[in-house]
């Protein structure tokens, strides 16, 4: 490995600085939006933020797709020292789904944040709104520890604004965001501390160059706390099911479209940093030692799928009841994780995927109905499927994918779930898995009910919801469609992706294998 | 454990005291800002952390002499501490202000709306709202919340 001493800084096209470009495209768009201060030219730039943002993950997305991958030098300094960008299958997959949320979640915005925020504070939100995009995009996207938190932090802290924006419908808003930053804030200082105690061992913050570190030098205490502490904290964010009192509220009392977002992504690039610490940083080998994860996770991943299912059976609130549900679905992902097999972790992957767009369909259809009937409580929803049809049967849509129908995104990451846990010999996991879907059918049915099987409450405006929400509504329930269909993205992804996470350091080898090597050519 | 290990990791010990100081504060207090005061001791245990691990025995601090072109001089005899993590806990402590000032303006506003700050008090008026929804909402659907 050259130093960037000796070798000259080559990244001559633009198409060398996508993984930075990723990043910095809505890290300059919030202070201009502030900048400016209009709110129209606000949700503009915001909007054209996400789209560049979304043809930059796919263009890195499709250069990583043959499981190579891109390390980019930050400012030309070669890693170790320098911080590094590194994009391959695993977070292009995840910077996907977060670039595509966030351009399909503006134009739902416009008129939602219209009718539930007063036009004073639009432009703050825009500029909130881009910031969360940058931080979670930066998470994603960086080969450094020390990135990843400071990352982390400026999407919790926008976050933390976006959803007080609740206020003016709920003052509990305020009381969600508030807890919410405190229990974020726990969760990020743990890392921190996690992250403290590798650097302490190992004197390096870029994680491949831990990971190798690591594995020379095997385990010890220092090690094992480090791991501990960086499962917690990020446990906190990730909404594990014991850590997860934060979400139902935050979920409920914000802004119908920050709950889309935040339900969507904000979870899943903290599965994805779990992932990466676990497996690429910490080696499969150390951490599964004793099977750990199964006997740790796998029993809090199931608390979470039926403990939180059942939650949502007896909820009123259609809102509160998919807050629970994305809980519930959490600890899916936790499962595919605790399995411990190539299979197991593109299940995990798929469903974060799978599952981001399922209650991204789903949540937009809570914004509608919020923009129609002012609640989401189920007495003041009931018939409105019939008088918003396309709304309504996007609900459909999203709730069979919820349990896992045939035909539907979510059936594809359950099936590979199912196939992974018979994989491991867990036959009765795979009982509990369909069980735990029998109690989706459920909550998802009683919504489906309301919606359809009653006459529309007199106080509601009978009207659908504005084109503006229903096209992103539909794109997203339509791909809930798509890649239960066509799942040549999605499963490839995911198992070029599981397949580099469970390779552990080679995974994470310094010198890139195929490809790659765009920042700072050898 | 012998006098000499206690001593030996003494930053260790204080770090240790200091953070579960921290924590206990924020889990146990009932004053809002009372909790963010103990999420900042809790964060700058964090701090004290990192920075107590860049010292090196022995070690000056990292400035290296240059001559009169500007060109490094830096004399290989002579031990520096470890200058990054000091670098790090910049960025952590702009993060913590960020973080106390964002709470801070949420308590503002939670005094407004609320008008306590004390975790009790709010706890029981959220209590009392969700118990009248679901009143209104839970008997409309015939059942319990």
């Amino acid at each position: 490995m050259a130093t960037a001493s000796e070798t000259p800084h080559i990244a001559l096209t633009l198409r060398d600085h996508l993984p930075i470009l990723q990043v910095l495209i809505p890290l300059c768009t919030a202070p201009l939006i502030v900048l400016l201060g209009d709110r129209r030219v606000a949700w503009g730039l915001a909007f054209l933020a996400a789209l560049l943002s979304l043809v930059v993950s796919f263009l890195l997305m499709m250069q990583v797709m043959d499981g190579s991958f891109i390390s980019y030098h930050l400012g030309g300094w070669a890693p170790p020292i320098g911080i590094e960008y590194r994009i391959d299958a695993a977070n292009a997959f995840v910077l996907l789904l977060i670039s595509l949320t966030a351009t399909l979640v503006l134009p739902f915005a416009l008129r939602s944040v219209a009718d539930e925020i007063p036009a004073r504070s639009h432009t703050l939100f825009y500029a909130c709104f881009t910031l969360v995009l940058t931080g979670l995009l930066g998470v994603v996207a960086t080969g450094d520890a020390f990135n990843v938190f400071v990352f982390l932090e400026i999407s919790s802290l926008a976050t933390y604004v976006l959803v007080s924006q609740g206020l003016y419908r709920d003052k509990r808003a305020l009381s969600a965001a508030y807890d919410y930053l405190i229990m974020g804030t726990i969760g990020a200082t743990f890392f921190v501390i996690g992250i403290g105690f590798l650097y302490m061992t190992t004197g390096t913050l870029n994680m491949a160059d831990m990971a190798e570190r690591l594995a020379g030098q095997g385990s010890n205490r220092t090690v094992q706390a480090a791991f501990a502490f960086i499962v917690v904290g990020m446990g906190l964010k990730v909404a594990i099911y014991p850590l997860h009192l934060w979400l139902p509220a935050a979920y409920n009392y914000a802004p119908s479209a920050v709950t889309v977002f935040l339900a969507a992504t904000s979870t899943k690039a903290a599965v994805y940093v779990l992932l990466r610490f676990m497996f690429s940083v910490f080696q499969p080998e150390f951490v599964f030692d004793t099977n750990l994860l199964l006997w740790i996770l796998a029993p809090f991943a199931l608390l979470a799928m039926f403990a939180a299912s059942l939650i949502a059976v007896f909820q009123t609130n259609f809102k509160r009841m998919l807050a629970y549900s994305s809980i519930a679905q959490i600890g899916y992902m936790l499962l595919g994780i605790s399995l411990f097999s190539v299979t197991g972790l593109s299940a995990t992957m798929v469903h974060l995927f799978n599952h981001g767009i399922t209650k991204a369909a789903l949540f937009m259809a809570v914004g509608a109905l919020v923009l129609r009937s002012g609640t989401t409580f189920y007495d003041r929803i009931e018939g409105m499927g019939r008088v918003m049809p396309l709304t309504g049967a996007a609900v459909v849509l999203g709730g069979l994918s919820l349990i896992g129908v045939p035909g539907t995104a979510g059936f594809i990451s359950k099936w590979v779930l199912v196939q992974a846990a018979f994989e491991a010999d867990l036959w009765w996991i795979a009982l509990l898995i369909v069980a735990s879907s029998l109690l989706a059918v459920i909550y998802m049915w009683r919504v489906v009910e309301i919606l359809y099987l009653h006459t529309p409450h007199p106080e509601a405006i009978h009207k659908e919801a504005p084109l503006s929400m229903v096209i992103p509504m539909w794109i997203a329930a339509g791909a809930c469609v798509w890649f239960g269909i066509d799942t040549s993205l999605t499963m490839g992804a995911a198992n070029t992706a599981a397949t580099g996470l469970m390779g552990g350091t080679d995974g994470m080898a310094l010198t890139p294998t195929v490809g790659g090597l765009l920042g700072n050519g050898q | 454990m012998t006098l000499e290990f206690f001593i030996g990791h003494i930053n260790y010990w204080l770090f240790i005291v200091l953070m579960m100081t921290g924590f206990y504060i924020v889990v146990s207090a009932g004053n809002l800002v009372k909790k963010v005061v103990g999420l900042n001791i809790f964060q700058v245990a964090v701090f004290m952390l990192y920075i107590s691990i860049g010292k090196v025995t022995g070690g000056t601090a990292p400035i290296f002499p240059t001559d009169r072109m500007g060109k490094i001089k830096a004399d290989p005899e002579i031990v520096y501490s470890n200058p990054l993590p000091h670098v790090l806990i910049l960025t952590a402590i702009v993060v913590g202000i960020a973080t106390t000032s964002l709470a801070l303006a949420l308590i503002v506003r939670i005094r407004e709306a609320y008008n306590t700050i004390e975790e009790d008090d709010i706890l029981e008026i959220d209590a009392r709202t969700a118990r009248a929804e679901n009143i209104i909402h839970g008997e409309a659907m015939g059942g319990r919340a």
